[in-house]
């Protein structure tokens, strides 16, 4: 038994990888019902035939994916071409979450700054104010939402009783009022990573840049910005990816015009109007969407963490 | 003073209050073209303050800082003709060297070119030239110290300031560092500003020292001066080591001091400005100026008994009781004392001085 001490250290190893497999089965677990499987489900359902009152028929089929791409006419013989309603509701979702994204970043990246530069011990009391609105239920902030933007809302009284509108402002039931109420609805996910990054930022580099003749912009641009671009662009997907799904304030705030690709899929698991694969279907799409925005992304960011 | 000499940077009446807590009680000191000057004291003594302040990065709540003449107190930090060289050094880590040292020459209006190739020149300055494309991270803190200089120097300011810069190298790098800032500062003529609690440090670089404690500046000199006549008790303890006895001045004639200190021995050392007859005030006295002999000098000397030698390399260090009680280091460099034998402990001695070695204090 040559190097007996050498296996006992790696029995020792041994034991600790069995032990590691055995603490991380409830995240596994967790993990493997309630986000894979469910997924696994969705996929399925995709390529399954649509039941007229809700459900499915178990026959593999692609004509969830077809009727989102394909318009096949009233009574699915004529030629297929490329129907435009739901990639239109796609893009438009897109650039409404796009919106509400820059909108969350111009209002939060200060926001974000103002606290991490807060002295030291009051910075938790900033951050614990950010958060109070956000434990009131989403569904009720909307609404709140909507009553203030109203025609006859307070908003607009206001504006009438200080004189500098002379009619009420149409905001309900338009983009805008979409693109406000994902901005309040995920404002928070944009400050948080952003103070996170501000607050490690060694403001000594700041000093050092305004020591070298640039001013406060340009040390904006050149020094504070590169450093917390991280938690810039961990904001924009924690904002931009909700706003894509969204269907709460495209429903409440946006009227029927506004429709996102979230109500869409809404819509197909409601009642007995609903066509599951289809819903499933796009689904997916938007899934693949974000997934492939993560990967451009990730690859990003090893391209600059090799570059360092 | 010279009137010839041109003052780079006046601080005039200077005062700093951070609410109740004044940091810096009107400091009034001038800084001469040319000059290597060190604000020397320990933590807390208001030297890194005064330099933020000729940096702009703190404001001046009393008093005013002039540079060659003009008023500099209102000035932005990117308005001022000054550079830093921070403690922890402050580099950009997202730009490489190369683009570091760039950075000041790119914001003063340099094209991108033009300071890539003064930044270059000011790389082979620092010989740092093979480093030029790497990120900040991958070079030793000594390298990013040398990086940090060259970008504080490249836009040629008039006044260079830094911060404690050596104090994150050890000791070989650090003595190493003090030699080539000494040459920089000559080699370019530019006025250096250097704050450190390193008396050492301060000896070895400096043109001028000011020595800072509590706010205020205790004594400002060349360090020459500031080693051999130091003004008061915080000075003379503060640079070196020295022996800080107790003493009555007994009578003054001629420029010349006749003093006891505790157990009865009398000294004669030079006189003062501000120390009368009757005054009970501190000596201090260099260990080194000290001399020890088994028989008594006809100027000061002082007996006592040995209590320990200490050998320290180049010297040894002895420790005496004088008759009385006072104690007493003398300290003998091991070629001066040749082949002579140690005074072992327990044997009498006498401490033999000149009457310059010792210095009166204001206290």
């Amino acid at each position: 038994m040559a190097g007996g001490a050498a296996s006992g250290g790696s029995a020792a190893s041994d034991t600790y990888k069995e032990a590691r497999h055995w603490l991380l089965m409830p995240s596994w677990l967790v993990l493997g019902f309630f986000v894979f499987a469910p997924v696994c489900v969705m996929v399925i359902y995709s390529f399954l035939t649509k039941e007229f009152r809700g459900g499915v028929i178990w026959e593999p089929t692609l004509a969830a994916y077809d009727q989102f791409f394909f318009d096949r006419g009233l009574f699915g013989d004529s030629d297929p071409t490329l129907q435009w309603t739901y990639i239109e509701i796609f893009w438009r979702s897109i650039w409404q979450a796009g919106l509400a994204t820059i909108m969350s970043l111009l209002i939060g990246f200060p926001t974000a700054y103002f606290i991490a530069t807060r002295p030291d011990g009051t910075r938790a009391l900033w951050v614990f104010l950010i958060t109070i609105p956000y434990w009131v239920n989403l569904l009720i902030r909307t609404v709140s939402m909507k009553f203030l933007l109203r025609d006859e809302g307070p908003m607009n009284d206001a504006l009438l009783n200080i004189g500098l509108i002379g009619e009420p402002l149409q905001i309900i039931n338009t983009n805008l009022a979409v693109q406000l109420g994902l901005f309040y609805s995920y404002l928070p996910f944009m400050v948080l990573p952003i103070y996170a990054s501000i607050e490690r930022y060694n403001f000594t580099m700041s000093e050092a840049a305004a020591d070298l003749y640039a001013t406060k912009f340009t040390t904006l641009r050149r020094i504070v910005l590169p450093a917390v671009k991280p938690g810039v662009i961990a904001g924009c997907i924690l904002v931009f990816v909700p706003s894509l799904g969204a269907f709460l304030a495209p429903d409440l705030l946006g009227g029927a015009k506004n429709f996102m690709i979230g109500s869409l899929i809404e819509e197909q698991f409601k009642g007995n109007a609903g066509n599951w694969p289809f819903g499933a279907a796009a689904s997916m799409i938007l899934l693949s969407m974000v997934l492939v925005l993560l990967l451009i992304f990730a690859q990003q960011q090893r391209r600059a963490g090799a570059a360092t | 003073m010279n009137d010839t000499v041109e003052i780079a940077v006046d601080v005039r009446d200077a005062i700093k209050r951070y609410g109740d807590f004044t940091a810096l009680q009107k400091i009034s000191l001038g800084i001469r073209d040319n000059e290597f000057f060190t604000l020397l004291g320990p933590s807390g003594c208001g030297k890194t303050t005064l330099l933020r302040m000729i940096a702009g990065f703190e404001d001046v709540t009393e008093g005013g800082i002039y540079l060659f003449g003009d008023e500099i107190k209102t000035l932005p930090p990117h308005k001022r003709p000054v550079n830093t060289v921070f403690q922890n050094y402050a580099l950009f880590p997202h730009m490489t060297v190369l683009e570091n040292v760039g950075f000041g020459l790119e914001m003063k209006g340099s094209s991108r070119k033009d300071a890539a190739k003064r930044a270059g020149e000011m790389l082979d300055l620092v010989q740092l030239s093979q480093f030029a494309k790497r990120k900040p991270a991958q070079l030793s803190g000594g390298q990013q110290q040398r990086v940090a200089l060259a970008r504080a120097l490249a836009p040629s300011p008039k006044v260079l300031l830094l911060d404690e810069p050596l104090s994150a190298l050890d000791l070989k790098l650090r003595k190493a560092m003090q030699i080539e800032l000494k040459h920089i500062q000559r080699e370019t003529g530019i006025t250096f500003i250097f704050v450190t609690h390193d008396q050492e440090e301060a000896l070895t670089m400096s043109d001028r020292i000011a020595v800072m404690s509590a706010g205020e500046l205790q004594q400002l000199g060349a360090p020459r001066d500031i080693y051999e006549h130091p003004r008061n008790m915080f000075v003379a303890d503060f640079i070196g080591d020295t022996n800080l006895l107790e003493v009555s001045v007994d009578k003054i004639t001629d420029g010349r001091a006749q003093c006891h200190i505790g157990g009865g021995h009398e000294l004669i050392c030079d006189a003062v400005d501000g120390v009368s007859v009757g005054a009970s005030v501190h000596l201090s006295v260099r260990p080194e100026r000290l001399v020890l002999s088994d028989q008594a000098s006809d100027g000061n000397s002082l007996k006592g008994t040995v209590t320990e030698n200490i050998y320290i390399g180049t010297d040894i260090s002895t420790m005496l009781d004088l008759e009385g009680g006072p104690k007493i280091t003398v300290r003998t460099s091991n070629t001066e004392r040749g082949n002579k034998r140690l005074i072992e402990p327990g044997s009498p001695a006498f401490v033999n001085m000149e009457a310059g070695a010792a210095r009166l204090l204001v206290d």
